[in-house]
């Protein structure tokens, strides 16, 4: 029986940020059609590697491939040092929802959803049953359709990064700490979404310190610590090993809940 | 449903607005007379446009790429050359009164300004702007650097005396509205600007790539994660403002009556003030800006001309003890 290759493999992966090394070779790979939990302390280097896939942040060593294709590191275009940039990387079916969420405050609601639509010239080109779909998971978004983004509350202003980068079929979603800031009734409403979202075996890499989320969630995980991967394995085998958790990331995952 | 009712809806601020109608207002009883102050008013708003005009693609260059482009004069002085030649070719059709063949040399000035603005404007953001993104210093250094080039190929070109630009008979004269007489071309600037309002409100508000460069604007990184290559998007904002600033300079030039090789430098003064007080990046504050500026210089100019100049950099400083951003400062 053989597996699947992964959607996205990252292997030797180092980042330079100015004078800063932050990445010392991330090796993980993402399998498809499951939720990749991405774990570690604060400045394990967890958002420095999703903005290196995106493009955003270029590595300096290292391949990434996505779907059988280099898309990052020295000589992923093909011949030159630079790499495959952003746009390119984002039209080959990955969306990002970075930390900070990068909604366009003033836009409307609807107006971000088009933009995140490339397909679409205008709101009545967006599909409507997917539309919907996406109402369903976050209510909120067809109550404040036409409001200015900036004025969403902070779990709203999440619900639409993640439905924005949903408003298309994408092939893989990355989520940066989507639970960041928000109040724990929220944080439930969104793991019952992600859940939602799981259930269409959309593929997933979620970077996340909220443990509840990442047991909900996660398929498998891989721990980050100064800029390496030091642990893989299934998401359930780290939830019931408190050890595990106490070295990895320096305190029990439980105590966060 | 009450989670509705208690989000605010969007609210637009119009204290700025205010303060255009305060310096109208205020100017009423300085200058005693009623119809003086419509006219006046009247080619305070002409100006006012015919500036945003010139302005509305420095702003966005500005708000779009963080590049404070000094070259933008050349833009101008270009604008206001090519009606200079545009006019003396079609000089058959102005000498007659009539109003139709008249218009038409001046719509072809216009058009032949924008489409060599904007194919100039590709050139220079190809080989001046394009190496140094992202370095304000050299941005300064190098877009003034281009500036004066610039300046010198017009002279170049059409020589560095000064050239005449009268204007067309049939623009030429005052029509009275009441007791107030208001100059033809400042109704003809004013309706140009008016247009130029309305197609960039259009463009900006209905269209995908208007969303897209409102987008960049706020946050650039986003666009280019969702898919969109801002590069080209920027290039194609680059030459529409340069467009728009040779339709600008071709208005200026025909409303200063004379030519000059420096008339883009010292239009740029003027244009970098109304961005200031607009909010950098901003196009409504860029109109706001531009308007008030055009009223102010228009009624100090009347009372005081000494002080014309200083009346808008002292508007400027007003403005910006009030509000350090700008009149309306960019959400970033």
């Amino acid at each position: 029986m053989s597996t699947p290759p992964p959607l996205l493999s990252l292997a030797g992966v180092h980042t330079h940020i100015g004078a800063y090394h932050i990445l010392h070779g991330v090796d993980f790979d993402v399998p498809v059609g499951q939720v990749t939990m991405l774990l570690g302390r604060n400045g394990a280097g967890k958002t420095t590697t999703l903005r290196t896939i995106m493009g955003l942040w270029s590595a300096s060593q290292g391949s990434i491939v996505f779907d059988g294709e280099r898309i990052g590191g020295p000589g992923a275009d093909g011949g030159g040092s630079s790499a495959v940039r952003t746009p390119e990387i984002a039209r080959r079916g990955i969306a990002y929802v970075p930390e900070s969420m990068g909604i366009f405050s003033d836009l409307t609601v609807r107006e971000n959803m088009l933009l995140a639509a490339r397909s679409a010239k205008r709101a009545a080109d967006l599909d409507t049953a997917r539309l919907e779909w996406l109402f369903g998971l976050f209510p909120a978004l067809r109550r404040f359709w036409l409001y200015p983004a900036g004025k969403l509350s902070g779990g709203q202003k999440q619900m639409l990064a993640i439905a924005r980068a949903m408003v298309e079929p994408r092939r893989l979603l990355l989520v940066d700490e989507p639970s960041k800031g928000l109040a724990p009734a929220i944080v439930q409403n969104l793991i019952a979404a992600l859940r939602e979202l799981k259930a269409t075996a959309t593929t997933v890499l979620l970077v996340e310190q909220n443990f509840a989320m990442a047991k909900a969630l996660g398929d498998s995980v891989a721990v980050m610590d100064d800029g390496r991967v030091v642990h893989r394995g299934a998401m359930a085998e780290l939830a019931d090993d408190e050890g595990l958790q106490h070295r990895l990331l320096g305190l029990s995952l439980a105590a966060h809940q | 449903m009450s989670a509705a009712d208690a989000l605010p809806k969007a609210r637009f601020d119009a204290l700025p607005l205010i303060l255009i109608a305060l310096i109208a207002l205020a100017a009423w009883p300085a200058v005693g007379s009623t119809s003086t102050w419509v006219t006046l008013t009247v080619a305070g708003l002409a100006m006012g446009m015919i500036v945003f005009i010139a302005a509305s693609g420095l702003t966005l260059v500005f708000g779009l790429m963080d590049v404070l482009n000094f070259g933008h004069s050349v833009f101008i002085a270009l604008g206001a050359y090519v009606a200079t030649s545009v006019l003396a070719v079609t000089a058959g059709w102005t000498s007659a009164a009539s109003l139709l063949p008249t218009l038409g040399a001046v719509l072809l000035a216009m058009l032949a300004a924008m489409t060599l603005g904007g194919a100039i404007g590709l050139g220079f953001e190809r080989v001046i702007v394009r190496p140094v993104y992202g370095q304000h210093l050299k941005q300064i250094l190098v877009t003034l650097g281009g500036a004066i080039i610039g300046e010198e190929l017009i002279k170049v070109v059409w020589g560095p005396a000064q050239i005449p630009l009268p204007l067309p008979d049939a623009l030429r004269g005052s029509v009275l509205i009441g007791d107030a007489a208001v100059e033809k071309f400042r109704l003809v600037a004013v309706v140009v600007g008016l247009v130029v309002l309305v197609a960039l409100l259009y463009t900006l508000n209905r269209t995908k790539i208007g969303l897209l460069i409102r987008a960049g604007v706020q946050d650039r990184e986003m666009v280019e994660s969702l898919g969109y290559r801002i590069r080209r998007l920027f290039v194609a904002v680059f030459a529409a403002g340069s467009a728009l600033a040779g339709l600008g300079g071709c208005l200026w030039g025909m409303n200063q009556q004379i030519v000059v090789p420096q008339i883009g430098g010292q239009v740029n003064v003027l244009l970098f003030i109304v961005i200031i007080i607009g909010g950098l990046g901003s196009t409504l504050g860029c109109l706001v800006g531009a308007l008030a500026v055009g009223l102010m210089t228009n009624y100090v100019g009347f009372l005081e001309p000494k002080l014309t100049m200083f009346s808008s950099i002292g508007l400027m400083v007003a403005v910006l003890v009030w509000r350090p951003q700008g009149l309306y400062p960019l959400a970033r």
